[in-house]
C-alpha cells in the first residue's frame, strides 16, 4: 500500500519563508488572509486529502467507472466511496476556496488554492478532476457570463452541488479547435439549441453532483470559418428552472490508460438548449481563459503526483534492504543494507527531490502572481504579475508534467520488480501522471505557445518580467561567499538562456520552422533556469536561518544541500537542451516522410 | 446548559517520537503538534450536544505554550464558541505541569465559567497519566462519568455508558457533572472552511497561572527518558519439547 502525507513543513517554508505570502492581505478582498489562516486551512485540508481522498486512489483505479443504462438515458457510477468522499469535500467547503465570495465562494487567494490543489492531486488526481473542472467553469461564467447566468451558476457551482465541464475536443479535432461542428441554433425564447458530439470530456457524466454544467464550444449558423467563428455555450445537463432533463446525453465513457476513477466521455447533444457565453464567435477568447487556469492546474497534477510518487519511493528506499553499499556494510546486523546507501537509488531519490521541491516553490510563486495580477491595485502591478503567469503557464504545465511522469518512472526505478506489478500502487502514478503531459495542450503545444505567442508578445515584455528580476538576483547575491556555488551555476545557465532566447527571437521572425524546432528544448531550458532560480531563494532563506539560529536547522541544511544537488546533477540538462535549441531545424526537417 | 472543554496540545500521533540525546525528555523542537486525539473526540461530543439543541455554549480551554493558540482555533473551527488559553512555557507534562497541577488549573475555570457539564479525554496521549478528569471531578465534588463511550442529557441528568473491563457499565449522574471521553464516543468531523475562517474571528482569552491562583511548581522528578529496549527478533521451534525445554531453561517462565 502506498503511503502520503501533505508535505506540510515544505508547504509553510515555501509559503511562509521564501514567498511571504501572507502579504497578500494587503490586497483588497484578501484582508483576513494570514499566514496563521493558510496555515489552519492547509492542516485540514490536508486531513482531507491524505485520510479520505487517498483512501480510495488504488480502489478507484481498480474498479474504475461504469456506464449504466437507467430509464433510456445513461448515466455513470464512479468507484465505490467516491459520492461520499466528494459530500464530505463539499460539505467543508472545499469546491469553492477560490470562488468569489460574492457567489458564494471563500475567496481564499490562488495560492492556497494551488497548495490545496497540490495535494488533491497527490492523493487521488481522478477525484481531483471532478472539482477541478467545475472551478474553471465558475471562473469561465464569471468572467464572461451575464449577471442572470452568474446568478443561476455560480452559487451552485461554488457549493459543489452542480459541477462543471469543458466540452472543446469532438472527433476530428482536438488541438485544431478551428475544426468544430457543433452548431448552435439562435431559438426565439433568447436560448440555442446545441447539436453535435463532444469527445474526451471528462466529469461529463456522474453521480457525483446534482446536476452537470456543460461549456461547450459550438458555431452559430453565420460562423465565420476557423476559429474566428467559435462560440461558448452554457448547456446544463437539468435545465436551471424546471430541473428537466435536457437532450445532452452520455454516449460512451473511454477505458484510459489512467485516472480511471475520472469519467470521460462522449456528449451528444440533440437539439440542447443552452445560452451564449460572451460574445458570438468570441468564444476561444472565453476558452482561453479557462485554458490558462486549467493548465496551470494540470502543471500541479504533474507536481502531485511527482510529490507522492517522491515519498513512497524515499520510503522504500529506506526500508528494503539489498546488497551491503559499495564501500563495506552500513548496516552489519542486518542481512543486507537499505537500498538508500547506493548511489543510483539517491541519484533517483533526489532527482525526484530537486524537482519536487523546486517546482513547489515555482508553481507557489506564480499562484500569487495570480492573486497579484487579480487584486492588485495598481494597473502597472497587475498587468506585470499578469505578464508572469501567462508566460510561465506553458512552462509549469509542460515541464511539470514531464517530470510528474519522469518522477513517477524513478519510483517504479527504486521499487523494481515490486513497482511493477500492482500490489504496491506506485505502477498507478505512472500511468495517471501521463495523460498530464497530453490534456489541456500537449506538451508540444505549450512549446509552441512559449515561442509563438509568449516570446513576441509586446516586444518581449513577457520574457523581461523573468529576466529583470533574476538578473537583479544574481547582481545581488553574487558577491554571497555562502552562496557561491548556487548562484554561479544560475548566473551560468541565465547567460545561456538569453542566448537561446535571442537566437530564436531572430531565427523565428524569419522562418517559424526554425522556432518549432527549437521550441521543446527550449522550455526545458527555460524551466531548468526557473528553477535553479527558485533554488537559489530557498537556498538564500535557508543560509540566512542558518546563521540566525532559527527554526529547524536539520530542514534548512537539507535544502541547501538539495540545492547544491540541483545545480550540479540537474541543472546542466540546461546546457545540452541549449545546444538542441540552437542546432537548428535542419537534421530535424530534412528527412522526406519517404526517407524514414 | 455550557460546556467546558479542556484540550491539550501534543505531539500529533503520526510523529515518531524521539527522545532527546541528554535523556531528559522528548524532542519537541519543530515537531508537529496537534490536538489530542481523545479531546478531539470530547469537541465533537460538545458539539453534537449544541447542534441538539441540549447546549448553548461550548468553551474550549487549553495551558501551553503561546503556540497552543492553534489547537483552541481548531476546536473553534469544529464548533467551540470561544477559547480560554493559560499561558505557560513550562511542559505539559510529568516534571512540568502534572496532571493535578492542570486539575487545579481547571477547577479555577469551571468556578468562573460555572459549566453544567465538562467533557475532556480520557487521557492525552503523550505521558498517557490519565488522571485529570478524575482529579478534576474530586477537587469539584462533581459526580464523574470516564471512558464515555455513548452519552445521553436528559433533565438534568447525564445517562453514561462506559467502557469497563467487564464490558459496559452504564451511569447516571446528575449535572454539574464531569465525562471523559473513549475512542468509541463519536468520530470527530473534518473541520469545514467556512468555520476555519469563522474560528479566526471567535473570542480567545489569554490569562496565566497566576491570575488563577495556580502553582506549577512540579512534584515530581523526572530523571530518564529513554526509548524502550528494541525487541528482539522471535525464532521458530521444531517441536512441543523444544518449546517447553526453551520456556523453562532459557525464558525460565515454567
Amino acid at each position: 500500500m502506498p503511503v502520503y502525507s501533505a508535505p506540510l513543513d515544505d508547504i509553510r517554508f515555501v509559503l511562509h519563508d521564501v514567498l511571504g505570502a501572507e502579504s497578500l492581505s494587503a490586497l483588497p478582498g484578501y484582508e483576513e488572509f494570514s499566514a496563521d489562516l493558510a496555515d489552519q486551512i492547509l492542516e485540514e485540508g490536508s486531513k482531507i486529502c491524505a485520510e479520505v481522498l487517498f483512501s480510495l486512489n488504488q480502489s478507484g483505479d481498480q474498479e474504475g467507472c461504469v456506464l449504466e443504462n437507467g430509464d433510456g438515458l445513461t448515466s455513470v457510477r464512479t468507484p465505490a466511496g467516491f459520492k461520499t468522499a466528494y459530500d464530505t469535500f463539499r460539505d467543508g467547503g472545499w469546491c469553492g476556496i477560490a470562488c468569489d465570495p460574492a457567489y458564494g465562494g471563500m475567496g481564499m487567494p490562488h495560492v492556497i488554492n494551488t497548495a490545496m490543489k497540490e495535494m488533491i492531486c497527490s492523493a487521488n488526481m481522478s477525484f481531483g478532476m471532478y472539482p477541478g473542472l467545475s472551478y474553471g467553469a465558475f471562473e469561465a461564467i464569471h468572467k464572461f457570463g451575464d449577471e442572470a447566468l452568474k446568478t443561476i451558476y455560480l452559487p451552485k457551482l461554488a457549493e459543489g452541488v452542480w459541477s462543471g465541464t469543458m466540452c472543446l475536443t469532438e472527433p476530428q479535432c482536438g488541438t485544431d479547435l478551428g475544426l468544430i461542428k457543433t452548431r448552435a441554433v439562435p431559438q426565439d425564447d433568447g436560448s440555442y439549441a446545441v447539436t453535435g458530439t463532444k469527445i474526451f470530456i471528462s466529469a461529463g457524466e456522474h453521480d457525483l453532483t446534482e446536476n452537470i454544467i456543460h461549456l461547450v464550444l459550438a458555431r452559430l449558423p453565420d460562423a465565420p470559418e476557423g476559429v474566428k467563428g467559435i462560440s461558448l455555450f452554457i448547456v446544463p445537463k437539468f435545465l436551471p428552472d424546471d430541473m428537466s432533463r435536457n437532450a445532452v446525453v452520455c454516449g460512451a465513457i473511454e477505458h484510459k490508460m489512467g485516472i480511471k476513477a475520472s469519467s470521460t466521455c462522449v456528449i451528444n447533444l440533440d437539439e440542447a438548449k443552452g445560452w451564449l457565453i460572451g460574445e458570438p464567435h468570441k468564444g476561444l477568447r472565453a476558452m482561453f481563459a479557462m485554458m490558462n487556469d486549467a493548465r496551470l492546474g494540470v502543471a500541479m497534477q504533474g507536481l502531485g503526483i511527482a510529490e507522492v510518487a517522491y515519498q513512497n519511493g524515499l520510503a522504500y528506499a529506506k526500508e528494503r534492504l539489498q546488497m551491503r553499499a559499495l564501500d563495506g556494510a552500513k548496516f552489519p546486523d542486518k542481512p543486507a543494507d537499505p537500498i538508500i546507501v547506493h548511489p543510483d537509488v539517491r541519484r533517483m531519490i533526489l532527482i525526484s527531490k530537486g524537482f519536487t521541491e523546486g517546482a513547489r516553490a515555482l508553481s507557489y510563486w506564480i499562484g500569487m502572481e495570480l492573486d497579484i495580477s487579480l487584486k492588485h491595485p495598481d494597473a502597472d502591478t497587475r498587468q506585470a504579475a499578469d505578464d508572469i503567469v501567462a508566460l510561465m503557464t506553458p512552462i509549469l504545465k509542460a515541464y511539470q508534467t514531464d517530470m510528474g511522469s519522469e518522477v513517477a518512472n524513478l519510483t517504479v526505478q527504486i521499487y523494481g520488480g515490486h513497482g511493477y506489478i500492482q500490489e504496491h500502487g506506485v505502477e498507478q502514478y505512472v500511468r495517471d501522471a501521463r495523460i498530464a503531459q497530453i490534456y489541456e495542450g500537449a506538451n508540444g503545444i505549450q512549446a509552441l505557445d512559449l515561442v509563438g505567442r509568449k516570446m513576441p508578445q509586446g516586444y518581449g515584455r513577457l520574457l523581461r518580467r523573468f529576466f529583470h528580476p533574476v538578473q537583479r538576483f544574481i547582481e545581488e547575491n553574487g558577491e554571497d561567499e555562502a552562496l557561491q556555488d548556487l548562484v554561479f551555476p544560475l548566473a551560468r545557465a541565465f547567460s545561456k538562456l538569453q542566448q537561446s532566447t535571442a537566437m530564436i527571437a531572430q531565427k523565428g521572425l524569419k522562418d517559424p520552422v526554425e522556432a518549432g524546432a527549437a521550441s521543446s528544448d527550449y522550455l526545458r531550458q527555460f524551466a531548468l533556469v526557473a528553477l535553479a532560480w527558485m533554488w537559489c531563494r530557498m537556498g538564500r532563506v535557508a543560509q540566512e536561518r542558518i546563521s540566525a539560529g532559527q527554526g529547524d536547522k536539520a530542514f534548512y541544511e537539507a535544502k541547501l544541500k538539495t540545492a547544491r544537488f540541483f545545480m550540479q546533477r540537474m541543472l546542466p540538462e540546461a546546457d545540452s537542451r541549449f545546444k538542441m535549441a540552437m542546432a537548428g531545424a535542419e537534421s530535424l526537417m530534412s528527412l522526406s516522410a519517404e526517407e524514414f | 446548559m455550557k460546556i467546558l472543554v479542556p484540550i491539550k496540545r501534543v505531539i500529533d500521533y503520526n510523529v515518531r517520537v524521539r527522545v532527546k540525546a541528554d535523556s531528559s525528555g522528548v524532542e519537541l523542537a519543530n515537531i508537529k503538534m496537534s490536538v489530542n486525539p481523545f479531546d478531539e473526540i470530547a469537541i465533537e461530543e460538545a458539539v453534537r450536544l449544541k447542534e441538539s439543541g441540549k447546549a448553548t455554549e461550548i468553551i474550549a480551554v487549553t495551558i501551553g505554550p503561546d503556540k497552543a493558540q492553534e489547537q483552541l482555533r481548531t476546536a473553534m473551527a469544529i464548533g467551540a464558541d470561544r477559547g480560554i488559553l493559560v499561558k505557560t512555557d513550562a511542559p505539559i507534562d510529568l516534571g512540568g505541569v502534572e496532571p493535578l497541577a492542570v486539575a487545579r488549573t481547571l477547577k479555577a475555570l469551571v468556578e468562573r465559567e460555572k459549566p453544567d457539564l465538562v467533557i475532556m479525554g480520557k487521557q492525552s496521549i503523550d505521558d498517557d497519566s490519565g488522571q485529570t478528569g478524575q482529579m478534576l471531578a474530586a477537587l469539584l465534588g462533581w459526580p464523574q462519568g470516564t471512558f464515555a463511550s455513548k452519552l445521553e442529557v436528559n433533565d438534568g441528568k447525564v445517562t453514561v455508558t462506559r467502557e469497563v473491563d467487564g464490558g459496559l457499565e452504564t451511569l447516571t449522574l446528575t449535572l454539574p457533572a464531569l465525562i471523559t471521553t473513549d475512542l468509541r464516543l463519536n468520530e470527530p468531523r473534518y473541520a469545514k472552511l467556512p468555520d476555519i475562517m469563522k474560528a479566526k474571528k471567535k473570542e480567545l482569552e489569554i490569562t496565566d497561572p497566576s491570575a488563577l491562583g495556580v502553582d506549577y511548581t512540579p512534584r515530581l522528578q523526572v530523571l530518564k527518558v529513554s526509548t524502550p529496549p528494541e525487541r528482539k527478533g522471535g525464532g521458530r521451534v521444531s517441536s512441543v519439547d523444544e518449546l517447553i525445554d526453551k520456556l523453562k531453561n532459557e525464558a525460565k517462565v515454567i
